[in-house]
């Protein structure tokens, strides 16, 4: 129960910035062990710096990270970044990069073992990977890639497994069978899951937390305490607008909101009517 | 330095440090680095198999280069750009040993077609060198921004109707073409420096691309003739000094860039 | 043997240049396929070939103070490496307009220590014996120290092979892991000059691409695994070597007493083998 009195991720005032231009400013928040965590924000708002300052390869950053208390990384964390690009070429089979994921850091040879082979396949097994496992990496669609990589990155049974955009660019089905995958993880295994995302809609039933990010600040909490008109306003420091579709939801700026008729209503045309005096001002 | 045999030399390594630096700047700006090293390098043996065969070695030049244009966008299909190059480059310097071995001549003319002569220009080839000059120049300024789009953006270049892939043809056919002319004076080995150093440089000094393509063809020009006159008064080969003030010029560019 | 050694042109086994030959393209062909399958998917083919071609200096450099030439080759070699490392962070386009500067100024150098070997030592050879290889007139005290520098460098890559695949497939996890990625690059570089060193001994400074990149080039497009990848550029490359060898100590019986050069004959083999290897290709991808 040591893990319920401390955060497994704990980040403290966390600020970067490249050449003067500030990427995060004072960024804090915590998870609990077993977390299913949303970074959710726009491109360009500061996901994949912030996602970078917890692993620590950003080197300008100020604030602490903690990992289940401590700073550095210790193999505790699993990482899965952005759009990576596997060539076609590559010798290497789906089973090869999992199993990279155990020793690939290591110096000298490596010597086929059972133990090893066992513990690959449980992974592929995990991630549903099996079928495709003897197949060269670079040649897997985008969601096999993307269920490879979470293998390689669980390998070593890190408690906190960081996942940049891992939804991006994957189709519909695959969208859902990712969530359904890191769900289980965190739910049933106890893992903490951060995943980042510019789009929070696929996630919604899932997180029950939620970092939002704009501009380089943070608010964070459960969806329902930050996915709020008044929270988000203050946090992108002029009015939007937080709207609910067919259990969807949109944030939109201030405005734009009148553009869509499904939410107010069909927009009268009653701008004489309202406002007769400008009418009348005219001579 | 400027008697009737030299002037050969000064009108060819004027003319092909002209199209040097026009062709040097795409080479630049589309990151074609090791295909205008291994083009010279892999067309050397040309005019050895050109003396086997008994024709002008300038035709065996030109030959090679063609044969080295086809295999890099041939292989370049199926492989990465890096290896395609690499193979089609070992492939021609192959058979380039062997046309060499059997030429007989093999130390002598080898040296001096790798590294450059300073009277490797006969003023019967200066006809020929001219009019592919010409050619040369024509066809880039004619397809100056087909090359320019597609070398920033190849999407952007077939979203306007540029076929990607005859563009690359195109590049490097003139790329094949400059590095036969070149290759007499300055030799298979630095023919890339003169390709490279000075257009590395015009970038850092201007942000427009015509300019820049000007005056890359100036500092090659400058390279050039300092090169000439530096090699006939210290009799060192041409090709070092052509080296040496490339990367000169390539330092500078850095340091302009470095500067702003 | 004696059965292989009737098969042959008799006499292929008992000559001792031969005998050299087999030993130090061994060497270089092993080392280079091993190294050139990872430069391959690091994309750094044309970092592997200025290398090679920078290093030609080196020997040529031994040639005009009369060192031992794989000291020149491997000195070149090595300081070409330490550059290229420190430009080695860039984006892809600008790391090969550095490389193919500093390449063309090394052969700037290539160029003039060979003039000063020609007007100063007469030594008229070394042209051809630095930039196209010197097969069959390799010192015999070479070959001890070719085999021992070639042994050391597979035991550095077998140990790194891990990281090394990891960097290569993707940095960016090879970082989160804690692989110290820089590192693992220079080692990688500087294993890449001990190939090239070694090839340019054989087939010379311009030809030992086809050492580095032919065979793994082949062993790519047929293998799915790294280690079977790394087995296959291998054999390839000591193949190619030997029969090249063979080839060209048997020419001399054929061509009227003019013998052609091994390099052709090993790059012939090299791009044969590469060519054949492509119409089994499509089958192993989707397999």
């Amino acid at each position: 129960m040591m893990h319920e009195a401390r955060a497994l991720l704990s980040v403290e005032d966390v600020s970067l910035a490249y050449d003067g231009r500030e990427v995060l400013r004072n960024v804090s928040f915590s998870l609990g062990q077993g977390a299913f965590c949303g970074l959710i924000g726009s491109n360009g708002s500061g996901k994949t710096s912030l996602m970078r300052s917890i692993l620590g390869l950003e080197t300008s950053q100020t604030g602490i990270v903690l990992v289940a208390g401590e700073r550095g990384l210790h193999g505790d964390v699993g990482y899965v970044p952005q759009k990576l690009q596997l060539d076609v070429d590559l010798p290497l089979r789906a089973r090869d990069m999992v199993a990279l994921g155990l020793d690939g850091h290591k110096f000298g040879l490596s010597w086929p073992r059972a133990k090893r082979r066992r513990l690959v396949d449980e992974m592929l097994a995990a991630v549903n990977a099996l079928d495709f496992a003897d197949q060269r990496v670079g040649a897997l669609s985008g969601g096999q890639q993307q269920r490879v990589l979470i293998a390689h990155a669980l390998i070593r049974r890190p408690k906190l497994l960081l996942l940049d955009e891992p939804l991006a660019n994957l189709d519909l089905r695959a969208v859902a069978e990712i969530v359904t995958l890191l769900r289980g993880l965190s739910h049933e295994h106890g893992v903490t899951v951060l995943v980042s995302a510019h789009d929070m809609n696929p996630l919604l039933g899932s997180m029950d937390r939620i970092v939002y990010l704009a501009h380089g600040k943070a608010v964070s909490g459960t969806p329902s305490e930050v996915v709020r008109t008044e929270v988000l306003s203050a946090l992108y420091g002029y009015h939007i607008d937080v709207i609910r579709v067919h259990g969807r939801v949109l944030v939109v700026a201030a405005g734009a909101a009148d553009e869509l008729p499904l939410v107010r209503g069909p927009h009268p045309d009653n701008s004489v009517d309202e406002h007769p005096e400008h009418v009348a001002a005219i001579p | 330095m400027f008697s009737g045999f030299m002037l050969n030399s000064w009108a060819a390594a004027t003319m092909l440090a002209i199209v040097a630096g026009m062709v040097g700047f795409f080479v630049v700006i589309r990151g074609a680095s090791f295909a205008a090293h291994a083009l010279p390098l892999g067309t050397f043996p040309g005019a050895a198999a050109a003396g086997l065969a008994g024709v002008n070695p300038f035709w065996g030049l030109v030959g090679f280069a063609l044969l080295g244009v086809a295999g890099i966008s041939r292989l370049g299909r199926r492989q990465r750009a890096d290896v395609a190059t690499a193979l089609t480059l070992i492939t021609l310097l192959g058979v380039g040993t062997l046309c060499l071995s059997l030429s007989g001549q093999y130390a002598a003319s080898a040296y001096a077609l790798l590294f450059g002569q300073l009277l490797g220009v006969s003023r019967a080839a200066l006809l020929p060198v001219g009019g592919i000059c010409a050619g040369i120049c024509a066809l880039v300024l004619i397809f100056f921004r087909p090359l320019l789009l597609s070398a920033i953006s190849p999407e952007l270049a077939v979203a306007r109707g540029v076929h990607a892939g005859r563009v690359e043809l195109l590049f490097l056919a003139l790329l094949g073409l400059a590095t036969a002319m070149a290759l007499p004076v300055v030799g298979a080995l630095l023919v890339f420096s003169l390709l490279v150093g000075p257009p590395a440089c015009a970038r850092a000094l201007t942000t427009r691309p015509g300019v820049a393509m000007a005056l890359s063809v100036v500092i090659a020009l400058v390279v050039i003739w300092a090169a000439i006159a530096l090699s006939y008064e210290s009799d060192w080969p041409i090709g070092f000094f052509v080296g040496a003030l490339a990367a000169g010029a390539y330092g500078l560019g850095r340091a302009a860039a470095m500067m702003r | 043997m004696v059965g292989a050694g009737a098969l042959l042109t008799p006499g292929f086994f008992e000559n001792g240049p031969v005998r050299a030959a087999l030993g130090v393209s061994f060497c270089a062909a092993m080392l280079s396929a091993m190294v050139g399958v990872f430069t391959i998917i690091r994309g750094q083919s044309f970092a592997g070939h200025a290398l090679a071609d920078v290093s030609s200096a080196g020997g040529a450099g031994a040639f005009l103070f009369g060192v031992n030439p794989l000291f020149g080759f491997l000195g070149l070699a090595v300081l070409g490496a330490g550059v290229l490392e420190m430009v080695g962070v860039q984006r892809a386009r600008e790391r090969d307009l550095a490389t193919g500067v500093f390449l063309g100024a090394g052969l700037g150098v290539t160029a003039l220590l060979l003039y000063f070997d020609v007007t100063m030592r007469s030594t008229s050879g070394a042209a051809i014996s630095v930039m196209f290889g010197s097969m069959f007139a390799i010192p015999p005290g070479m070959v001890k120290l070719s085999l021992g520098l070639g042994a050391g460098a597979m035991v550095v890559m077998a140990m790194i092979h891990r990281p090394l695949l990891l960097c290569a497939a993707a940095p960016e996890l090879a970082g989160v892991q804690g692989v110290n990625v820089r590192l693992i690059g220079f080692l990688h570089l500087l294993m890449l000059a001990l190939a090239v060193t070694l090839s340019a001994m054989t087939i010379g400074a311009i030809l030992s691409t086809a050492l580095l990149i032919g065979p793994a080039a082949a062993a790519l497009r047929l293998a799915r695994r790294p280690g079977r990848a790394i087995g296959l550029a291998v054999v390839i490359g000591v193949a190619a070597c030997w029969g090249g060898v063979w080839l060209a100590y048997d020419s001399y019986n054929w061509s009227g007493g003019h013998g052609w050069p091994v390099s052709f004959f090993i790059v012939t083999i090299i791009f044969t083998i590469y060519l054949a290897s492509g119409l089994r290709r499509d089958r192993t991808m989707r397999v």
